[in-house]
């Protein structure tokens, strides 16, 4: 789907299928650098099982148009303003990484829209090292290098895909290469300036789930234990073995955790 | 900070796509030789039908074997993925229903195997597909060649027979200033000796039979994308970046951002025209390929050794070979190929076609047969065998005299196959 959002060309994957008012909504967001394609399986599966799905391109990202933002609630607010466009009161909200950074801040500005959030490789607060923001800032290739490792378990490093014949690390790489330059540096200044992330937790009313990788060097699984703790209705799914790129390298367990999760019969409001 | 490190070309070649068995623990690579896969029930099977659970269906369009072979070559190739096709002839036409219609047109290297210049020349036209051949070396003819129809620029890492140098980075170039694909047949070279993609070429295919087998057991060709071509920019694939019926109005574009052309490979080309490879071969390819870099080292230390002694050798008119300063391509080798321009090289023999009948026949070593890259040396004597039937003035247009002997340098010890060719060229001699 192709639609204008706070002025620009926005992009949001559909599963090929056209909005039904009758069913429920899942938006799901990508982190830095990144696109809808992340979620390619996933946000399939939802869009043949009964949903809506929006797996959106953020601003200045894949085929979205606009200027990459920097900074968590101005995301926030764009979402609200991608619900308006497309004419969405509700939604549930699957976040990766800098989407679930998004995903919180949604949620707790505005509570009455965000029916249940996923935060999948999530850390509250999410800081970014110097040499990330710096290599980032420079469009230097070294931050997708370094991303690219930090980012898969020593498993996934090696291979053995379910999706047959992807290597994963070169599709991450050729992903975030895609990004304009500025963008990485846009994202990563969004994750390390968001200092709200443990009020909109305590904010947060809709039931939540974390899926965390056990091997996760990105975003490791202690530093979303505070936050999980603030939650008021929160549940943690941890996937052994598994690093950043969750959806990629446990397509199957991110999937069976989220419809567990996002189920209709457990979908309501807030 | 320097960045961290991945993996290196010859720890990859071991291990790349293959984790040690979850059931068993068996460390090898399993041959999963099944058609097809138990569903753990129907939500489960649709899911996996519809792309919406990874995994594998019948063994036509994946197997887990071939998926292990699949991820290895694109992780020595630095690509997003690869499909593995039942020979390389198989991935060459996999990769060219991908992207075109009755209607499109190639623009070519002239400088190609027979079989692909066959497929090219004969065999396409009547689907439709038109060929241009341009001399390999001659850039602006590519340029001058692309047509408003024109879908994809191809070319071999190292032409057939004179070893041409493609100039990967300025014909890719060429290529994308049209909003078209580069694709190379890398078979001679192997991504021990090139690298394809990054010098900007779009797609490789290999015909895994040779270097990347190296043993001669398994026919077996490998489908590679880069994942950096943007075909919704391009707009000229509208295969990929439009509806397609045949999977449900799937936009493979959308569907994948970097993997789209595999996606339409896979949906489409495996599973309709079939060119499947057979787990056995994908297990013994990859067999092959847990030693590539050591065998590639050991080809090329050898070739270098027989070039140089047929380069002196007085029975010798010409030695076709880029690493040679009178190779038109030495300059460009040594930009593009500084490990090596491959052990498959030709030379002139003294004597015609007599000469190159003795010579043949007098190799104890050396095999002859119509091949190339096995560990084994290899020879054959195009006069005689593969272009027996062409007159003089056609095998000159080919690039062939009657003294052309073309050998295939294998990883026996060097010392017996300067042996073996010494005595050889001295019998040609006497013919």
């Amino acid at each position: 789907m192709s639609l204008e959002v706070n002025g620009h060309k926005t992009y949001a994957y559909t599963g090929n299928h056209a909005f039904d008012a009758c069913l429920p909504t899942v938006i799901f967001i990508h982190g830095a650098a990144n696109d809808h394609s992340v979620w390619a399986l996933q946000s399939r599966y939802f869009a043949y099982h009964g949903h809506n799905v929006l797996a959106v391109d953020l601003p200045g990202h894949g085929k979205s148009a606009g200027d990459a933002l920097n900074d968590v609630a101005t995301f926030a607010d764009w979402v609200k303003a991608l619900m308006d466009a497309v004419g969405i009161e509700q939604a549930a909200i699957v976040g990766h990484s800098m989407g679930s950074l998004i995903g919180l801040e949604t949620a707790a500005r505005y509570p009455a829209i965000v029916t249940r959030l996923a935060l999948v490789g999530t850390a509250i607060p999410m800081p970014v090292t110097d040499a990330l923001l710096e290599t980032s800032a420079a469009n230097d290739h070294a931050a997708y290098e370094m991303i690219n490792v930090f980012a898969h378990s020593p498993r996934a490093q090696i291979g053995g895909n379910r999706l047959p014949g992807a290597w994963m690390m070169g599709n991450s790489m050729r992903l975030m290469e895609r990004s304009a330059n500025g963008v990485l540096h846009a994202d990563f200044t969004a994750c390390n300036s968001y200092r709200g992330g443990l009020d909109a937790a305590k904010k947060t009313k809709c039931p939540v789930l974390l899926i965390l990788g056990q091997r996760d060097l990105m975003t490791p699984p202690r530093a979303a234990k505070e936050a999980a703790a603030s939650f008021s209705n929160a549940r943690t799914v941890m996937l052994d073995g598994t690093g950043h790129s969750l959806m990629s390298e446990q397509p199957d367990a991110v999937l069976d955790a989220l419809i567990d999760f996002l189920r209709p019969k457990n979908v309501t409001a807030a | 900070m320097p960045a961290p490190k991945t993996y290196q070309l010859d720890t990859l070649s071991l291990h790349a796509g293959q984790q040690p068995d979850s059931e068993f623990g068996a460390r090898a690579q399993p041959i999963y030789f099944t058609t097809s896969y138990v569903f753990p029930d129907t939500d489960h099977a649709a899911s996996l039908f519809n792309m919406e659970r990874a995994g594998h269906v019948y063994s036509r369009i994946s197997n887990p074997t071939n998926a292990a072979l699949e991820e290895r070559i694109a992780a020595l190739e630095g690509g997003v993925g690869a499909i593995a096709t039942a020979s390389g002839q198989a991935a060459l036409h996999l990769a060219i229903v991908t992207l075109m219609n009755a209607g499109s047109h190639i623009v070519a290297s002239g400088s190609l195997y027979g079989g692909s210049h066959n497929l090219l020349a004969y065999t396409l036209p009547r689907f439709g597909i038109e060929t241009t051949f341009v001399k390999p070396r001659d850039v602006d003819a590519f340029r001058a060649a692309i047509r408003p129809e024109t879908r994809l620029l191809f070319g071999e890492t190292l032409g057939n027979p004179g070893l041409d140098v493609l100039d990967i980075p300025r014909v890719s170039e060429v290529a994308h200033e049209a909003g078209l694909p580069l694709l190379v047949d890398s078979t001679f070279t192997t991504p021990y000796l090139m690298r394809p993609f990054d010098l900007g070429a779009d797609l490789i295919f290999h015909s895994a039979t040779k270097f990347l087998g190296g043993h001669g057991v398994a026919i077996g060709g490998l489908l590679v994308d880069g994942g950096k071509f943007d075909w919704d920019k391009s707009g000229n694939f509208p295969t990929l970046s439009e509806p397609y019926e045949g999977f449900h109005g799937m936009v493979f574009t959308e569907e994948s951002t970097t993997a789209a052309f595999l996606l339409r490979a896979r949906r489409e080309g495996i599973r309709d025209f079939g060119a499947c490879m057979s787990p056995i071969n994908a297990f013994q390819i990859m067999q092959g390929m847990e030693t590539l870099g050591p065998r590639m080292q050991r080809h090329m230390d050898n070739t270098r050794a027989v070039v140089a002694f047929l380069d002196k050798h007085d029975a010798v008119e010409q030695v076709v070979y880029p690493e040679l300063p009178s190779h038109p391509d030495h300059e460009l080798a040594r930009k593009l190929l500084p490990n090596g321009c491959g052990a498959v090289f030709s030379f002139e023999l003294k004597g015609g076609r007599s000469a190159g009948r003795k010579f043949i026949e007098s190799l104890k070593v050396f095999s002859h047969l119509a091949n190339v890259g096995d560990a084994k040396s290899l020879v054959i004597h195009p006069a005689t065998t593969t272009h027996y039937r062409m007159d003089d003035a056609a095998l000159r247009a080919a690039g062939i005299t009657e003294g052309t002997v073309r050998l295939s340098i294998g990883i026996e010890s060097a010392e017996d196959l300067l042996e073996d060719l010494s005595r050889a060229l001295r019998a040609s001699q006497k013919a």
